[in-house]
């Protein structure tokens, strides 16, 4: 990523890329950087990236110069002639050994911070057991009795059929759109425990910087709490190869203020429950409203 | 030269050397078995590149346009296998084959029948692996890293990706067994260990890590293959396996043989600059050392492949910093390189415009394996064409140029004949460029949030896509120059002497071009040693 030298084509694409790096346009050519993402964690990691790209950057422009130097300097066609004195240099040699362990030391501190902050799951707030399957995801609020299925929207499920003869381009969000997103409210430390129900599967949000193995007979865990001011739709893809249709099980994250969350679990909860109730008398329009409402506050409304 | 040797080489056509197909299938002489293991791998990287074109043609926009995504994963599971197994490895071997026993003063291979058994498992390794695309369920599409469960659900060809791999691994290790034999033994009094040629010295540690890491593999598939067949539960939750731990073990393997890929062409490199910037190797102690450090540090990075399974902080801190710490010889080596054509007296031939591309690109892949070390960023990287463009430019302008840079090294010597410069030349700006062409933008679509593996993607990231797959026909187009130089050189050209190059050392070109059918038959003495070891 780190070359502005020799090729041309090399040269291009990097001045392309630091030409164009908070450019987010619709158009392809600007989809050049990781993003930012919403949470704090997310933005950590930008930095370690940009931070560890600009370091590459500076030892690439020393090295490469040197390279390009010498290339030039000591050309046969120009005269230059053997120095062969210089086959061994203990202290050059000594220097460009310690010198890079101290750049590496420098990038692993804050590397090693940022990981811990991130392998902290204390404190959440909200607890969803995500599943994956071939070829989806189930969410599960366990706290609240919500669980659903997410699938590729019906749009972008017939475009993408071999030979569909439907433009991809006017599909609305084509392969990044679901049924039924995920919802979770802003400002809430949401913990995800994620388990995979026949293949490994990976759940992967870059604007959350979580990406994490959904592996079949174990739990992994997962956090993100999004910025209070970024409600929003949030898109990513299953991250690990599973098999036929790995490139079409999408992740779409509806965050939203925390009263529209607690509404919408609530009335979820109460949808589900009477969906899940035995065959009841048949007018039950007015009644879920009202009965399960103490169960979807619990979590919901504390959040905070 | 005026020395016996020249009169060991005339002698050397009445030696009792099978005609016809018989001097292939029963071959036991070090060099014709190294060249059928150059044209295996140069079949293979077609094929294996056949298969890279159908990737990059599907991808060319979005929307599936000609494949079922089925088969397109067999398609990158093909692929990897096919240029990892069936590309470079034996391209190594086959160079190995050629040149070490020239390199040490040896008149063959240690193990001559052992050779012959190692190349010809390859073949038949490479048909059943092959044939898999045509039986029920088509070829393996769980990935060339086979992980369960995934691979288990793979059809009919299961058991043939299993025995094939065997089989690679086998033909591998006894390879391997060949060179540590031929090198430890065979090398001409006075070939000390620290006068060895770089690319000996190299493949003595690829040898090594060859023995240490292919059981672990087989061990692995052997694994699978009960799990699938016999109802073990090795790698299932379910029966108190671990899918996990095959990761772990696989990974084990996995990352020493990244580095199998890529010491030889250390090794290469470490002979084309010095040779063309004329002037001898810079620390050549150092060199080897770095090459051995990295070798031992192979062993215990492993699961920086798999920082997103869900490891203790602990464990993925550990893995973090010694991958970081491979920065450090990988680094020296650069520099070394770099040191050695300071003050020198550098030309462009062929060889050295191949390793000059290697020091700029493999140094790119540096850069980005390193990113990919800082675990939390490697959350966002992980299984994205971030990785994908990372390790393409260790692999094809690493591995690959590093053998393109040998093959027109040695060429001339191997044939006694100068091959088309012109022609190698055109060949190398057309790699040089389009391979940046094809890899650079798969950076920016890894990092935009294109995951890697799948058949169809988001219209956002056609852009880049589309010049990512023009690149891509345009450096498998190129690479047809590459026989088509060969094979002109093989049928004739300007004859050259015992030295290819003005400033080319070591024993290979104390030997005529040509070089006699067995290589020393009496031992170089102590002073063609020293003039060919010039460090």
């Amino acid at each position: 990523m780190m070359i502005r030298a020799k090729l041309a084509p090399l040269a291009l694409a990097a001045a392309a890329f630091c030409g164009a790096l908070p450019a987010h346009a619709t158009s392809g050519w600007g989809e050049l950087n990781m993003t930012q993402g919403v949470t704090d964690i997310s933005r950590k990691i930008y930095e370690l990236h940009m931070t560890i790209f600009w370091v590459c950057v500076a030892i690439g422009v020393v090295v490469f110069g040197v390279m390009i130097w010498s290339i030039i300097a000591f050309r046969k066609s120009q005269g230059a002639v053997t120095d062969v004195t210089r086959v061994h240099n203990t202290r050059v040699e000594i220097i460009w050994t310690i010198v890079p362990v101290f750049i590496l030391i420098a990038m692993a501190v804050p590397a090693a911070r940022t990981l811990v902050e991130i392998e902290d799951t204390t404190k959440t707030e909200l607890t969803i057991k995500v599943t994956g399957f071939q070829w989806g995801w189930n969410y599960d609020y366990l706290d609240d009795g919500v669980s659903y299925y997410s699938h590729l929207d019906r749009k972008s499920d017939a475009a993408r059929e071999l030979g569909s003869g439907i433009d991809p381009n006017s599909v609305d969000h084509y392969l990044l759109n679901v049924d039924n997103p995920l919802i979770v409210p802003v400002g809430t430390k949401v913990r995800l425990l994620i388990t995979g129900a026949d293949v490994i599967h990976s759940w992967w949000v870059p604007a959350f910087g979580v990406k994490k193995d959904a592996i079949p007979g174990f739990v992994n865990e997962a956090w993100f709490k999004v910025d209070t001011d970024k409600p929003g739709l949030y898109r990513g893809q299953c991250a690990e190869l599973c098999g036929r249709d790995h490139g079409f099980m999408p992740i779409v994250v509806d965050v939203r203020s925390k009263a529209d969350f607690a509404a919408w679990l609530k009335d979820k909860a109460a949808q589900q429950k009477q969906a899940a109730a035995p065959p009841a008398p048949p007018a039950t329009a007015p009644a879920p409203a009202a009965r399960p409402a103490p169960v979807a506050t619990a979590s919901a409304a504390s959040a905070s | 030269m005026p020395t016996p040797l020249a009169h060991a080489a005339p002698h050397d056509d009445h030696d009792h050397k099978p005609h016809g197909w018989r001097r292939w299938v029963y071959a036991t002489n070090h060099k014709d078995i190294g060249t059928m293991y150059l044209v295996f791998s140069c079949i293979m990287f077609f094929i294996g590149g056949g298969a890279a074109m159908l990737i990059r043609l599907e991808l060319f926009k979005p929307g599936l346009q000609f494949f079922d995504p089925q088969f397109f994963n067999s398609l990158t599971t093909m692929h990897a296998l096919i240029m990892i197994f069936g590309a470079i490895m034996p391209a190594w071997t086959g160079l190995a084959n050629w040149m070490i026993p020239m390199q040490t003063g040896a008149p063959d291979m240690a193990l001559p029948r052992l050779n012959n058994f190692s190349f010809w498992i390859l073949p038949f390794a490479f048909t059943l692996l092959l044939s898999s695309f045509f039986v029920p369920g088509g070829a393996p599409a769980g990935g060339w890293t086979m992980y369960p469960p995934l691979v288990l659900q793979t059809g009919a060809s299961f058991p043939m990706l299993i025995f094939s791999i065997h089989l690679m691994g086998a033909s591998s290790i006894l390879g391997a067994i060949n060179v540590i034999v031929t090198i430890m033994n065979m090398r001409a009094p006075g070939m000390t260990l620290l006068r060895m040629p770089l690319f000996v010295w190299t493949w003595l540690i690829t040898a090594y890590l060859l023995i240490a890491v292919m059981p672990v593999l087989a061990g692995a598939v052997t694994m699978l293959l009960t799990d699938h067949f016999f109802g073990t539960t090795f790698f299932t939750a379910a029966g108190g396996g671990d899918p996990v731990m095959f990761q772990h073990i696989f990974w084990f393997f996995g990352h020493p043989e990244v580095y199998i890929l890529i010491l030889p062409a250390f090794g290469i490199i470490s002979e084309v600059i010095p040779t063309f910037s004329r002037k001898p190797l810079f620390g050549y102690e150092a060199m080897v050392y770095a090459v051995a450090s990295i070798a031992f540090l192979s062993f215990i990075v492993w699961a920086h492949h798999m920082f997103t399974v869900g490891m203790p902080l602990a464990a993925q801190l550990f893995f973090m910093l010694s991958t970081m710490l491979i920065a450090v010889p990988t680094g020296v080596k650069v520099f070394n390189w770099t040191a050695t054509m300071w003050k020198g007296s550098l030309s462009f031939e062929p060889p050295m415009l191949f390793a000059l591309a290697f020091l700029f690109l493999f140094t790119i892949g540096g850069f980005s394996g390193l990113m990919l070390a800082m675990v939390p960023a490697d959350y966002q990287y992980q299984d994205t064409y971030f990785v994908v463009a990372h390790f393409h430019y260790v692999l094809v302008p690493g591995s690959i140029f590093g053998i393109m840079a040998g093959v027109y090294y040695w060429l001339p010597k191997w044939t006694g004949y100068m091959y088309d410069v012109k022609l190698a030349t055109w060949h190398f700006w057309l790699s040089a460029i389009f391979v940046n062409v094809l890899f650079f933008p798969q950076h920016f679509l890894g990092l935009a949030g294109m995951p890697r593996r799948i058949p169809d993607y988001a219209v956002q990231f056609t852009d880049w896509n589309m010049v990512s797959s023009i690149g891509g026909f345009a450096f498998g187009l190129s690479q047809l120059l590459f026989p088509y130089v060969i094979w002109r050189c093989v049928r004739g050209g300007q004859r050259i002497g015992n030295k290819a190059w003005e400033g080319a050392h070591g024993l290979e070109w104390e030997l005529p071009s040509p070089p006699p059918f067995h290589s020393w038959t009496t031992p170089p003495s102590d002073a063609v040693i020293a003039r060919g070891a010039a460090h």
